[in-house]
Formats: structure tokens, sequence, C-alpha cells
């Protein structure tokens, strides 16, 4: 197709500014970025966090966010410049002709009121349909959706249906008064592999049928690919290319979407098989545990070794984070037990001595929540060092500076900061340093590269493997990340619904034959390749994907 | 019924009026978005906000005596309050300018920011801790001196009945008011003061050990807690107190005591709620569970890792929680089970001279008498108020 015979593009967006207020000033978020969106057409916007991906997304609505101020261009949907009309005209349009959905459907649905009754609120406010239409509508779409039960689920509460589903009643929300653009602002970002592969395919076939346009906001490149037809490079504001998908995967221009695009291949060399009469550093035995009456693990087993990384893999609510729980000591274990260098741990962390909890550090998902927001890096870091150590003043300052070396900070600029002054990888790496200032044997990294741009996560993960090939560190690595296991793990432990599927080498997970889970697991995983949703759901058929697979291993 | 009528009437002319205000600014400014956009309502807004100010400048210019000679005492209290007011804009205004050009660079920078509101506040304040303090330097004469005039009133005028040695008056045995009034500032606020502080020592160590521990503690503290806030705050006080008068017998300042610790502990209770809740959603932050692991001790946990994450909500209820138990003190002194005299106290000096307010009609100068002392609790609380606002509009991070 050539630009003629797309007509009048529905969307045009001509060298918009959008300034963000920061304390006293206002500093540009988007520097004079230009968009074209014809109607049936899917744009893919990719960036790492910070770069304007959401702003700008929200500017094709006309909006901006409190403390935002778009100061100059223009934005046009189909002939109605959105920044010059009036507040009646763009109410017409929003819900009805554009459509938005958010990231995160559990927080944006209203907690009160029924699935279906907050779908038909926009047909009925906007006159397209009575309630009785817009209900009919709604269990109709549910169905193109592919959820569960579609006559009766929409009369639920947004509580009672999982994560994955919520996000497609969502996307079925927005289709409500067949808008001409919906834009997506990482609607997949939340999710499991597994759920994720579904509402892609969701979101793409309604797409696809109702020839909507879109805007698809993401940081997974492999996501975009399977969804856009175009994709939009953008860095801290400016665009850096733009292009065809295909032509973008297979021949990228631009120095920086190159580095996106070969960000996966950091990989650790094998390491040799452990001796057999070595002593685990940490080892789970036939671990049993339970929230009260809910029995959350069933009979967890594995052991780690000094120098070694075991990554433990599994969707949410899979059990990973509460086998972590149980080794810390925060959540006693209803059977089995804990060998720390082949010594029982007490089973709850306050029965622990000192020496027992130094020797198990843990660093967490959310740097944000895991530090301190009113203590210094300094502080944070020399806590664990006056605490365990002993060591005061001067000694402490230089066991800190120390630190901040290792995790690759120079102490002069950071040791005085708080930690909303730093960036989230930096927050991370002080994390981590918050770990190795307790001279451990063993850390729990909990999903700790999940919320981080991929550029940035990398940077952590060699971080991390450089770390244990110095202080011979074990580590437990949590993650859902199939990309982040090939990185950095020696053996694998599949987990699901508390049970431990397979565990073995990394390079035997990664060859077939597999346990039928680890073989969903590996192969929800998005890759590259923008034919690769098409042949699997050909391959597999669309319900041999995501939670419908998932739901027939037993 | 008529009076009724015609207010109905004026609120639809004013919304014919604000249509049209509306409709003219459409037109004269070649329709730009803050009329374009404005719903009906704001404009109706606009023009009520309108109607009052004019109104209030009309009234201001009314002539301050009747046709019979006598003053009319609407006239002279609007008088009063408008020039307070104005004042009291002036002051802030200035003390604003004042703090954005001397200071550090933090403070400049928290002035550059400051609504007037927050700014008449944190002046009030500081008058009135500087008079709390150096009351005995300030004041003219001891707060238990009798004088010969009695019932001097205020301005220090001898031909309606004042007196120059007392600018703000005498009470009705002959006491200094503006004496009396410096000393209130240190009696009621200096006693109210520490009542707030002990209650907060109590309700939030308590809270946050409850937060911190759980279990059958929180269970056991809740439900105390929940107990004594079953019973009204003011009748539970006052029955305290009149036990507590009893057992003080005939030593006053012990009657002080009590009041001071059955204020506090009736208040730690709100305090307790507070800080139960704030800890409770700080204690689940991964920074309290990686300290927790370190195998840090209950004091540390607390007073290093919790308080510095609350201090901004417990600060902002300090201030709230401070009006509250000065207003309680003044309403106990009223009712007469407070501050004893021969003590000066707000509360009780408004009891003393509350009868003077019937002569309002004839006299306003008569009337300002109670009113001094009730203007200075509302003042103080208003202004604490004013400050609190701005501190939660601060830390809650909503910059429009």
């Amino acid at each position: 197709m050539t630009d003629s015979d797309k007509g009048q593009p529905l969307v045009e967006i001509r060298d918009l500014r959008i300034e963000g207020r920061s304390d006293e000033d206002w500093n540009p978020i988007i520097k004079g970025v230009d968009l074209t969106l014809h109607k049936g057409e899917v744009l893919g916007l990719i960036g790492e966090s910070g770069a304007g991906k959401s702003t700008l997304g929200l500017a094709a609505m006309g909006f901006a966010r409190d403390g935002v101020r778009i100061s100059g261009g223009s934005v046009m949907f189909d002939g109605i410049d959105l920044l010059a009309a009036s507040a009646e005209t763009k109410r017409k349009l929003v819900g009805k002709r554009i459509a938005y959905v958010a990231q995160s459907a559990a927080a944006s649905f209203n907690p009160a009121h029924k699935l279906i009754d907050q779908h038909a609120e926009a047909p009925i406010n906007h006159g397209t349909a009575t309630k009785a239409e817009a209900e009919q509508d709604g269990m109709e779409l549910y169905r193109r959706l592919r959820l569960p039960n579609p006559d009766e689920i929409g009369f639920r509460y947004p509580h009672q249906v999982s994560g994955g589903q919520l996000q497609r009643a969502m996307t079925a929300m927005a289709m409500s008064c067949r808008p001409d653009l919906i834009i997506f602002d990482e609607p997949t970002t939340a999710l499991d592999v597994t759920t994720q592969i579904e509402v892609l395919a969701a979101i793409r076939d309604v797409v696809e049928q109702f020839g909507t346009a879109a805007i698809y906001i993401t940081h997974d490149l492999a996501v975009v690919a399977q969804m856009a037809d175009r994709i939009k490079v953008l860095l801290r504001g400016e665009e850096v290319e733009e292009n065809e998908t295909r032509e973008m995967l297979s021949n990228p221009k631009e120095e920086y979407t190159r580095s996106l695009w070969a960000v996966r291949s950091f990989e650790r060399p094998e390491k040799p098989p452990v001796p057999t009469d070595a002593t685990p550093v940490v080892s789970v035995q036939n671990v049993t545990a339970a929230y009260g009456k809910v029995q959350v693990l069933h009979d967890v087993s594995f052991d780690i070794h000094a120098g070694r990384t075991v990554a433990v893999v599994g969707e949410s609510g899979s059990g990973k984070s509460t086998t972590a729980r149980v080794i810390t000591g925060l959540l006693p274990p209803k059977a089995g037990q804990v060998e720390l260098d082949g010594q029982i741990l007490p089973p709850d962390y306050r029965k622990r001595s000192k020496e027992q909890l130094r020797q198990v550090q843990m660093i967490y998902q959310m740097a944000d929540t895991a530090l301190n927001p009113r203590k210094t890096i300094g502080e944070i870091i020399g806590r664990p060092v006056q605490f365990y150590m002993g060591l005061t003043g001067r000694k402490k300052r230089d066991r800190v500076a120390d630190l901040l070396d290792q995790i690759e900070l120079p102490a002069e600029t950071y040791l005085d900061r708080l930690p909303s002054e730093l960036s989230g990888g930096q927050k991370q790496r002080i994390g981590i340093a918050r770990a190795l200032a307790a001279e451990p044997k063993f850390i729990i990294c909990d999903e700790v590269t999940s919320a981080l741009d991929q550029l940035v996560a990398e940077g952590i993960l060699r971080l991390l493997a450089r770390l244990q090939d110095e202080l011979n560190l074990a580590y437990m690595f949590i993650t859902h990340d199939l990309a982040t296991v090939k990185a950095i793990a020696d053996e694998v432990v599949v987990m699901k619904d508390g049970e431990v599927m397979e565990q073995g080498s990394k390079a035997q997970m990664f060859t077939p034959p597999h346990h039928p889970y680890t073989d969903l697991l590996l192969s929800s995983v998005p890759e590259m390749d923008p034919d690769w949703l098409t042949n699997l759901l050909a391959e597999r058929g669309r319900d041999n994907i995501g939670d419908a697979a998932s739901d027939k291993i037993d | 019924m008529t009076a009724l009528l015609y207010i109905l009437a004026a609120l639809v002319i004013l919304l014919a009026l604000g249509w049209l205000a509306r409709f003219v600014g459409q037109k004269a400014t070649g329709n730009k978005p803050l009329f374009r956009d404005m719903p009906l309502a704001v404009a109706f807004g606009y023009v009520l906000g309108a109607a009052i100010v004019i109104a209030g400048i009309w009234y201001y210019f009314q002539p301050v005596t009747t046709e019979q000679g006598t003053p009319d005492a609407g006239v002279t209290f609007f008088h009063w309050a408008v020039h307070g007011f104005i004042l009291a804009a002036i002051a802030a205004f200035l003390f604003r300018l004042l703090g954005r050009h001397v200071g550090t660079a933090g403070s400049k920078k928290l002035f550059r920011h400051m609504p007037l509101t927050a700014a008449f506040g944190i002046l009030v304040i500081i008058l009135y801790a500087f008079t709390a303090i150096f009351a005995g330097v300030l004041a003219p004469y001891g707060q238990e001196e009798v004088f010969a005039q009695v019932n001097a009133l205020p301005g220090g005028d001898a031909s309606v009945g004042g007196n120059p040695d007392h600018p703000l008056g005498t009470d009705q045995i002959g006491r200094d008011l503006m004496s009396r009034l410096i000393y209130g500032a240190q009696n009621t606020v200096g006693i109210a003061f520490a009542t707030t502080l002990i209650a907060f020592l109590l309700g939030g160590s308590l809270g946050f050990l409850a937060a911190t521990i759980q279990g059958w503690l929180d269970q056991v503290l809740s439900r105390v807690v929940d107990v004594l806030m079953a019973i009204p705050s003011l009748i539970f006080a006052l029955l305290l107190m009149t036990i507590a008068s009893a057992w003080a017998g005939s030593q006053q300042w012990l009657l002080t005591v009590y009041m001071v610790v059955i204020i506090a502990v009736i208040d730690s209770t709100r305090v307790f709620r507070l800080a139960r809740a704030v800890g409770m959603n700080i204690v689940v932050m991964d920074y309290i569970e990686a300290a927790k692991l370190r195998g840090e001790g209950l004091g540390y946990l607390i007073f290093r890792e919790i308080l510095p994450n609350a201090t901004a909500p417990l600060l902002a209820e300090f201030g709230l929680r401070f009006c509250f138990v000065f207003l309680t003190i003044a309403a106990l002194s009223f009712l007469g089970v407070g501050i004893q005299p021969p003590l000066a106290d707000w509360g009780t000096m408004v009891r003393d001279l509350a009868q003077f307010i019937n002569f309002a009609a004839f006299s306003p100068l008569t009337a300002a008498l109670p009113i001094m002392a009730a203007g200075a609790i509302a003042l103080l609380t208003v202004a604490v108020n004013f400050v609190v606002d701005w501190m939660l509009q601060k830390s809650s991070g909503l910059k429009e």
C-alpha cells in the first residue's frame, strides 16, 4: 500500500512538544515528534521507561496528565484539531471514537461495579446503544475475545476474574463503541507469558476484525513485532526511527535501535558439574507450606551449591516467592526443613542466630519499596556493615565506599543521595550492595530485573554474574522471564501450583523432550519473528495456548 | 415565606446573569478555552461571588451610626472584620515576602511556593509562641492584679467608659484584660501543647507497636481504644474531671495535672488509630522485611525505619489534634472544671465576660470584651488549620 490509496490519515501529530513540571521548572518530555496513523493500521511505540511513550499515546487523545502540558505542535484526529477542540467536542470523541486500554486492568476497573455495567457505560452515555443492546454486544465481544462463559462473566465483579481475563474485558470495553482508534498502553506487561499470549491473540483478532487503528505502546520488542504494522522507536522524547515492522527487525538503521535488538545476547558459559559429595549451601528438603489453611507448597526439594545460580521459574501463584519466604524464615513450613551448609536452620527467622541471618540475604523486585525512602544511600548500605561487622566511623565509611565501588557507582556522588534521586537500575544496584554488605554465602534474587528496562536489566545481570565469580556466591534466582534464565542460570527449577514440575541443568531444560508444562512455558515466550504468533496459533490451535492449555496439564 | 421567594428569585436572576456573562465572555474573547469550556455552574459561582463582594462593599459604606444617633452594631462589627481581614492579608504578604528574601536556600524555596493562607498561619503561630514564652515580659501587669476600675471598655477612651491605663479594658473584678490575654496564651496554649505532646507519645508509640507486632497485642489495644472512643469525648472528660476535682481537693494545681492526663489519654486514642493505620502501610514494605530479616530489634524498626516515613501525616495530625485539645481545654474551662482561677485562661475569660455579649446591639465596644478572648481561640485554631492544610497538600504531592 502506498500513502495515496490509504487516503486521509486518521491521526496526524506534527512537531508535538510536551513539557512536564518538576518542582519549579518545566522540562521537555516530548521534543517535537511527528506521528501519522491511517485507518486500520497498528503502530508500535517502543522505548525505555521515561522515553515518553505513554505521554505521546495520551497526547494522541488530546489529553495531558496532571503536571504535564502540551506546549506546541498539533494533534489532528480525522480532521479535528484536538488541541483546539472544546471540552464538549472532546467528550463526544473520547470513549466513542477513541478508546484507551491501560496497563493495569486491575487498577483501572472500578471494583464496586460489575464488568458489564462498566462496559455499557460508554455506549449509553454516548447514546449509541440502550443498556440491553450494550449488554448483548458486550457478551458478543467477550465471546470473540474468547473469555470463558461469555454470557455470564460480565455479571461478575473485577476481583472475581483473573488478571488476563480482566485485561481482555478491558479490551472489550474499549471496543464497546467500535472506536476508530484504540491506544493500548502496555496491556500485557503485568501478565505471565502464558496469559500474555492469549491476550495478544485476542487483541490482534479484534483489531483485525473491526479494522480499528491502534497505537500499541510497549517496551517488549518481541511483543510489538507480533502486533504492529509499523514500529516507531523513541528515546528521551525524540524519535529515533520509524519503519515497517519486518524492515525494522531485519534492518535497523540507527545505533540505538540495534543496541535494543542485541540486548538478549548475554549468556554465561556453562560450569562443570558439581561434585556429587559436595555439601550444598542451601538445601530445601521436602518443604510443605501453607498460608493459614490454604496449602501453597507441596513437597518442594532442591539444592543450591556454592558459586551456582538456580533459577526458579513459573507463573505468578506457582509458589516461587513462597519458597523464598520459607528459606528466609518469614513463613515457617508445615513440614520439611531448610539446611544451610548441612546444618538445619530454625524454621522461624526470629529463632535464627545473627550469623545464620547474615548468610542468607535477599534482593527485591521493586527497588522502590525495598529501600527506605527517608535514608541516604550511605545509611542504607552502612547499616548492615555496622550491624553484622561492628564497623563504625572511618572503617565503616571505607567499607561502604568499597561496596559502592563493587556495584560500579562512584561513592562520593551517591553516598548522600536519597533513593528517590536515583534511577531504577541504580536503586536495584543499591539493593545488591545492601545484600553484599552482610558478606553472605547465599542471595535470593526475587524478580530483580522484571521492573527494569532491557538494557538496564542486562547491566544488572552482568553485575550479578561478575559478583558471583568474584565472591563465589550462590544465587536463587526467581523469575518468570525465560530469557533471563537463559542468561544467568546454571540450574533450573520449574514450578507450578506449588509443586516442582521439573528440575535439572540449564542445557537439559532448554533441549527437548520437555515436561509438557515446561514446553508450554517455553513456547509462550514471544520471539522477534513477526510471524511467530501466527505460526504458533496455526501449529497449536486456539485452545492449546495460555491458561486453557495450562489447565489441561496436571 | 416572602423572604424565601425573594432569595429564590435573586438566585434565578444570578443564574441568568451567569449564562449571560459566559455568553458575553465567549463572544468578547473569540471563544477562548476558559469561557468556551466553562460549565454553567462555574459561571453561576463566579457571578454569585461577585454579587456577594458587591453587597459587602455596599454594606461597608453604610453609616456607622443610625439616624437615632446610636451606633449601628452590624456595620461596626463588619468594619472590624474587614479591617482585620485586610490587616491579616497585608501582614501575611509582608511575612511571605520577608521569608522569600531572608534565610537559607531551602527556606526561601519553601516560601516561594507557600500560599498566603499558610504564611498567615505560620505568622500567627510564631506570634502566639512568642507571646506565650515572653508573657511575663510583655504583660503590663500581673494576671492576678486587681485594679479599682471594673468593667472598663476596650479602646482606652475615657469618654466612652475606657481607661488609658488598660487599653483592652478590665473585667468585673478589675483585672487588666490585656495582661490576662497575654498570660492566657501561656496557660492555655502551653497546657494544650503539653497535652498534645503526651497524647502523641502515648498514642503514637502504642499505634506503631500494634502495627509492628500485630497479633493479640494489636487486638487488645485496638479494642480498648474502641471502647474509649465509643464514649462521647467531652462528656467523658467532664465526668472524669468531676471525679478528679474530688480527688484533688483544695490543691488546684493537681486538678490541672489531672486534666492534662485525662485529655491526653482521651485524645491519644485518635492518634493511636492514625499511627496504627499509617504504620500498617509502612510495615508491609520490603525495606521493613529486609530490616526484620537482618535481625533488627523492635526499637530500631519503629524509630529508625517506620517513624521517619510517618512524620508527614503525624505532623499534620499533630496540628489538628492540638486544635481539638486546645478547644477541649477552653470548653472545660468555660464549664468551670478546666484551668482554675486565678490563672488566666481564655475559656474562663469567655465564660466570665459572656453576659456582655447581650449589649452587642447598643454598645459594640462592651460586646468586644468576651469576643477578644473568643477571637484569640478562633484565630489560633484557624491559623493551625491553614498550616496543616498546606502541609497535607505538600505531602500528598498535588501540584495544581
